[in-house]
């Protein structure tokens, strides 16, 4: 097990630096040399304009850019905005507990949920699997920020159950902080929970299929034992793996969501400064993004690993 | 006739076969060490081991499927041992295969017409004669001209072993790799393909390198037997001989742990099975 | 076998045509179409696709207001004669806007799958079928790309590279990729290893041949439905960038009306309604024309999955019943009339539910009996009903299969009467079971000892230490040598030998008082076999247990069993002492199965005249 762990660790190390290389080189190759003209205004000078370059360092070749721009990183410093001045890992610190609220109790739920449905669905199918089949098709398929508007206008502003818009810090209120993600965090779960639970119920069908589930039956277990150990195990990784999958979906929609529920969180600041091409600061966000994306999926193959162990000789 | 027919058709000497070894940087492991044997036209040589013996790897190293690490293969005088596509496609018309396993052998979504045209078409022969020559295909392996147009599936093991065959005579070949195809089928099934392969050779006089875990199996259409174990040859000869003689002691566990539909002589076969085991 | 009979007129070696015009050509792909339309939902979804793709294609020619057209006296019309939806905050006609909008969103949804499917497609190819090092550059950038959120890519490359749907939606069609190359990838290495792509390459096929033929034709079906998954993804995408207001505002766009729809939601509920109605309504139809080309298309009973046994195991369940002319079933004494002290079977009938309501039989009134301490064979080719049989004594029959008439009484109980509770109750103590494969009877995620001991601990009510101790006596005793290490193996750590030693460890472990196994000693090297089988024999003698063994082996028979009962297309058609079986088989099928026996039959004749047999003096060869 240990040596799978050190595995999974260097990859994804190497994985992130792999993006944020890629990432950096071809942003700074697309965005061409008019940057501090963009940032500075028509009006700018020619002398300014080599000026703000030679500040920014953006005189100097890709490569020492990014050689420079890692340095920091690994120091915590991920530069400063272009236009405002303001440090990146600064507005990454604020940004980052607001999404978080949201991801990781979408992980939670939907894992929770999405194993439960699906194995009750393996299990009993009849009408239950047939309906399940049916609304999983449909949650899976409609875009989660229309959940979200949809959510928002009935729950929120029509029956005014919950807060439909804001974010309050848990230091000031535990109960408002939770009352404002339920929205949000319900309208990333749905997709979640359909896309998780349809994969759970045809791997323990599966599984349910299998000689060795008849072979414990032969041995005189009930079928609530056999479901609860061998048929959740083995099914499992399938659930798992592409909960780890959904989530980089998750991520994704996240921005969006933010923006509907007016949540301050990455996807807010990503958005907020992608028109005017900060590209500290976007590189800021896709740090975070693959970082968490990356720290995710760790957890997730060493699960699988725990939970199969022919995985962990993969 | 008979000069001809001594003339050796398939010539293996010393084939070695290695297969990499798990893992980065691992060593390679040998599942064949210094095999040597000669098939004449018309000849069976029968190939027994157990699983792990390596004598499936025999006929995929003939057929050109696994790579050779060491030694020849010669057929009708020439060096096959590493020879390139073009050359196996030539030796396509001369050299074919059945394996043992009717349902993945078959591609499940062809028509037994287009499986048994494919060979045909890709020698060069036209859509329309090879479209043609199905009918007389499929009567020479005792199936109806009607089974051209259904699927794989619509079809039983025993009769997708004889389609598998009538793919691999349409070119008129002079060796048949034959690896295991009589294992997955029926006790009656398996007796009639079976005569189906005899029937064949005398007909054609072609040679078959035929691959079985089952002395008795081998023994009912071999000429000559060669014995495998991990990859070794431990005995070789006559079919008579190694299949109710045989002179290794491997060889005779193998014997004396086949069960004989008998409860009397099976009962004998047992105790000497064990006397064996305890001196052994 | 004197005379060849034509295979396809025997009964037994069931040919099933499904095709009732045999001169008709069946060509594979029309049963899928048939599939397609029966499935209300699926059709439903393409003509809404039809729809929606026909009437935004025709926009410039509908008779439509301009969607540009701004009316500031007219804003935020409700439903009328003059705009059928209604106007936008800027008062323009929002019907306008919704068809125009459909240009950008279904062209950028056109333009991001075919760009993924392409890529996806030909790079999943090539790792597929030439692996080594393209293979794993290629699935490196995969799971880079998977590690990307598309959103956060595309906001990146919107500030880069301006507002352009276009390049928006051919970066996004790249990070789609890895779907495509996983799928193709995935399957042209099953292909690759399938013996019908070997054989096609001993045919002279050349790569190229057998991509198209073979490999292709596989991978069909999953590349069409994850187009419609894909394109689903991008609208959905698309219509989220645009709802952040960072995609192209020159044109009218869905996700951008639903934004100023939800921004006006207090003052103009239904603006928000009419784009997001129809972005819900494309997505979704676009997933179901997706699950619907899945059932039409992958629905195809190929036989190439995992495992043979239970494809013929279905084969059997829906072969035809056939019928058995009255002579042959009087002929012989299939009658089993006496009765066993531990098992007595009397008129079994198993049938199998169909698809159509009704009931296929597949065993027709069988009769046996067990003593305690006796090893009864039940022997038939595949399809017979002898594992049926087995596995309705154990109460173990798959979905679909039931005891549909008789009586099996076990010790007094007539099992058939029980509820599957009580059943199981008795698996375990009383009722055991060794199955036919090893490996896949272990459960791969536990290890060996804790699958020994859980039974134990629930049926003896012994602690976990004393389980583990007669759980390593109990596989020192089927002769397994290292039982510590076995006891915290898992299955794909030991050999198939060892496995099936544990199995039988396992199902002896409460001392039941009869033993069914099921081809037993199958899927085991003949020398394995030889001491399984003497295994067995002396735990059966050990245990006094009664033992039904299902088999096909006569050889196997002979070696361990009392009495034998021959099984033929679910009847018993011959039962008797072994012996008296052997030596005087009274039923025409009896004696059929042991005339197919090769194994003492004469070696065939050596017809060439000299020998130039060359036996190689290879080294060691003779010293093993």
């Amino acid at each position: 097990m240990i040596p799978y762990v050190l595995r999974r660790l260097v990859s994804a190390v190497v994985l992130l630096f792999a993006i944020t290389f890629f990432a950096f080189v071809l942003l700074t190759l697309a965005a061409g040399g008019d940057t501090a003209r963009n940032v500075l205004g028509d009006a700018a000078t020619p002398e300014q304009i080599t000026q703000l370059n030679a500040d920014l360092g953006l005189d100097q070749p890709v490569l020492v850019q990014y050689w420079n721009w890692l340095l920091g990183a690994l120091q915590g410093d991920l530069g400063r905005s272009w236009f405002t001045s303001q440090g990146v890992t600064e507005a990454v610190a604020d940004a980052l507990p607001v999404s978080l609220s949201v991801l990781l109790p979408v992980i939670v739920v939907s894992g929770v949920v999405a194993f439960t449905i699906g194995l009750l669905c393996a299990v009993r199918r009849g009408w239950l699997d047939r309906t399940f089949q049916v609304l999983s098709t449909l949650a899976d398929a409609v875009p989660n920020f229309l959940v979200g508007v949809f959510l928002a206008t009935l729950l929120g502003v029509q029956l005014a159950l919950f807060p439909a818009v804001g974010y309050v810090s848990p230091e000031r209120s535990l109960y408002a902080w939770a009352a404002t993600l339920v929205l949000p965090v319900t309208a990333l779960s749905i997709g979640a929970v359909a896309g998780v639970a349809q994969q759970v119920r045809s791997a323990a069908i599966g599984v349910l299929r299998q000689d060795y589930v008849r072979t414990l039956r032969s041995r005189g277990l009930s079928q609530r034992r056999i479901v609860l150990t061998s048929v959740l195990r083995n099914s499992s990784t399938t659930g798992f793996t592409m909960l780890g999958l959904q989530f980089v979906g998750l991520l994704g929609g996240s921005v969006v969501v933010e923006q509907v529920f007016a949540l301050p969180g990455l996807g807010t600041l990503a958005v907020t400064n992608t028109s005017r091409g900060d590209l500290p600061l976007v590189m800021g966000v896709i740090v975070a993004a693959v970082t968490i994306v990356v720290l995710v999926n760790l957890v997730v193959d060493l699960v699988v690993a725990w939970l199969n162990p022919k995985a962990r000789l993969a | 006739m008979d000069v001809v027919r001594n003339e050796p058709l398939l010539e293996v000497e010393r084939l070695c076969v290695d297969f990499p070894g798990r893992g980065f940087r691992a060593k390679p492991n040998r599942v064949l060490r210094d095999v040597s044997f000669v098939i004449r036209p018309g000849e069976t040589l029968g190939l027994v081991g157990e699983s792990g013996s390596g004598k499936t790897t025999i006929g995929r190293a003939v057929l050109g499927l696994v790579p050779v690490s060491a030694g020849t293969v010669r057929f009708d005088g020439r060096d096959i041992t590493r020879a390139g596509r073009a050359e196996r496609r030539r030796l396509s018309q001369d050299v074919q295969v059945v394996f043992q396993d009717p349902y993945t052998s078959l591609n499940p979504s062809m028509t037994i017409e287009s499986i048994l045209t494919e060979p045909l078409t890709a020698a060069g022969t036209d859509a329309q004669e090879a479209r043609r020559r199905v009918g007389a295909l499929l009567d020479r392996v005792h199936l109806p001209a009607d089974a051209a147009h259904r699927l794989p599936r619509e079809f039983s093991g025993g009769q997708r072993q004889r389609i598998a065959i009538a793919r691999a005579i349409a070119l008129g070949p002079r060796l048949i790799v034959c690896d295991e195809p009589v294992s997955a089928l029926d006790l009656t099934t398996q007796a009639r393909v079976l005569e189906l392969f005899t029937e064949i050779q005398e007909n054609t006089g072609v040679a078959y390198l035929f691959v079985s875990h089952d002395l008795g199996v081998v023994r009912h259409v071999s000429h000559n037997v060669m014995v495998l174990y991990r990859g070794d040859v431990v005995e070789h000869g006559r079919a008579e001989q190694v299949t109710a003689d045989p002179r290794h002691p491997y060889t005779r566990k193998l014997l004396m742990s086949a069960p004989v539909p008998d409860p009397a002589a099976q009962r004998l076969r047992r105790e000497e099975r064990r006397a064996l085991a305890q001196s052994a | 076998m004197s005379t060849p009979q034509n295979p396809v007129l025997v009964p037994g070696s069931s040919a099933t045509p499904t095709a009732p015009d045999p001169g008709r050509l069946r060509r594979p792909s029309s049963g899928a179409l048939r599939r397609f339309t029966a499935n209300p939902l699926g059709v439903v979804a393409a003509v809404v696709l039809a729809v929606v793709a026909v009437v935004v294609a025709l926009a410039p020619v509908l008779p439509l207001a301009d969607p540009d057209a701004i009316d500031l006296f007219g804003t935020l019309q409700s439903p009328g004669a003059e705009h059928l939806l209604g106007t936008d905050s800027s008062g323009r006609d929002v019907l306008s806007r919704l068809v125009w909008g459909g240009q950008v969103n279904l062209l950028g949804a056109l333009l991001a799958t075919a760009v993924s499917a392409v890529l996806g497609v030909s790079s999943g190819l090539l790792a597929g079928y030439h692996a080594g090092r393209f293979d794993t550059g290629a699935s490196w950038v995969t799971s880079m790309l998977q590690a990307l959120p598309a959103i956060v890519v595309l906001l990146a490359v919107r500030a880069v590279a301006g507002p352009s749907t276009w390049i928006a939606m051919t970066v996004f069609g790249v990070m789609l990729t890895p779907g495509f190359f996983r799928i193709v990838r995935g399957a042209v290495q099953a292909v690759r290893g399938e013996l019908y792509v070997d054989a096609a390459r001993v045919s002279g096929l050349s790569d190229a041949r057998i991509v198209g033929r073979h490999v292709l034709t596989v991978v069909r079906a999953p590349i069409i439905i994850q187009c419609a998954r894909v394109a689903g993804i991008a609208i959905a995408v698309q219509a989220g960038l645009q709802f952040l207001g960072v995609g192209d505002k020159s044109v009218p766009s869905w996700g951008a009306m639903i934004s100023e729809g939800f921004r006006k939601l207090s003052i103009a509920p239904l603006l928000v309604l009419w784009p997001a109605l129809l972005v819900g309504l494309v997505c979704a139809s676009l997933m179901l024309l997706s699950n619907a080309l899945r059932d039409a298309l992958e629905d195809r009973g190929t036989a190439t999955g995992p495992s043979r046994r239970r494809a013929r195991a279905a084969a059997a369940a829906a072969g035809p019943a056939t019928v058995v002319l009255p002579e042959q079933a009087e002929e012989g004494s299939a009658l089993d009339t006496a009765t066993g002290d531990l098992l007595t079977v009397r008129g079994l009938q198993v049938a199998y539910a169909q698809g159509d309501g009704g009931d296929k039989t597949v065993v027709h009134g069988v009769d046996l009996h067990v003593d305690s301490g006796e090893v009864l064979g039940l022997v038939g080719e595949s399809g017979s009903g002898k594992t049926q049989t087995a596995f309705a004594v154990l109460g173990l029959l798959p979905e679909g299969g039931r005891v549909s008439a008789g009586s099996i009484d076990f010790r007094g109980t007539d099992l058939t009467g029980l509820t599957p509770g009580q059943h199981g109750a008795l698996r375990g103590t009383d009722l055991a079971y060794i199955p036919q494969e090893p490996l896949s009877n272990l459960d791969p995620a536990f290890k060996i000892g804790y699958q020994l001991t859980t039974p134990m601990r629930l049926h003896l009510g012994i602690s976990r230490r004393e389980a583990k101790e007669r759980a390593l006596a109990l596989l020192a005793r089927v002769g397994i040598p290292d039982p510590a290490r076995t006891f915290d193996s898992y299955a794909h750590e030991i050999s198939g030998g060892m496995a099936q030693r544990v199995l039988i460890a396992g199902a002896i472990s409460c001392k039941p008082k009869l033993l069914i196994a099921d081809e037993p000693t199958t899927a085991l090297d003949v020398t394995v076999q030889a001491e399984v089988l003497d295994l067995l024999r002396d735990l059966q003698a050990e245990f006094g247990m009664g033992i039904v063994l299902v088999t096909h082996n006569f050889g196997v028979v002979a070696d361990i069993c009392d009495r034998v009962a021959v099984m033929q297309h679910g009847r018993i058609v011959e039962t008797g002492a072994v012996e008296d079986l052997f030596a005087r088989p009274r039923h025409p099928y009896t004696r059929t199965l042991l005339d197919s026996m090769v194994e003492d039959g004469p070696a065939r004749p050596y017809p060439f005249d000299d020998d130039v047999l060359r036996v190689p003096a290879a080294d060691g060869a003779e010293a093993r």
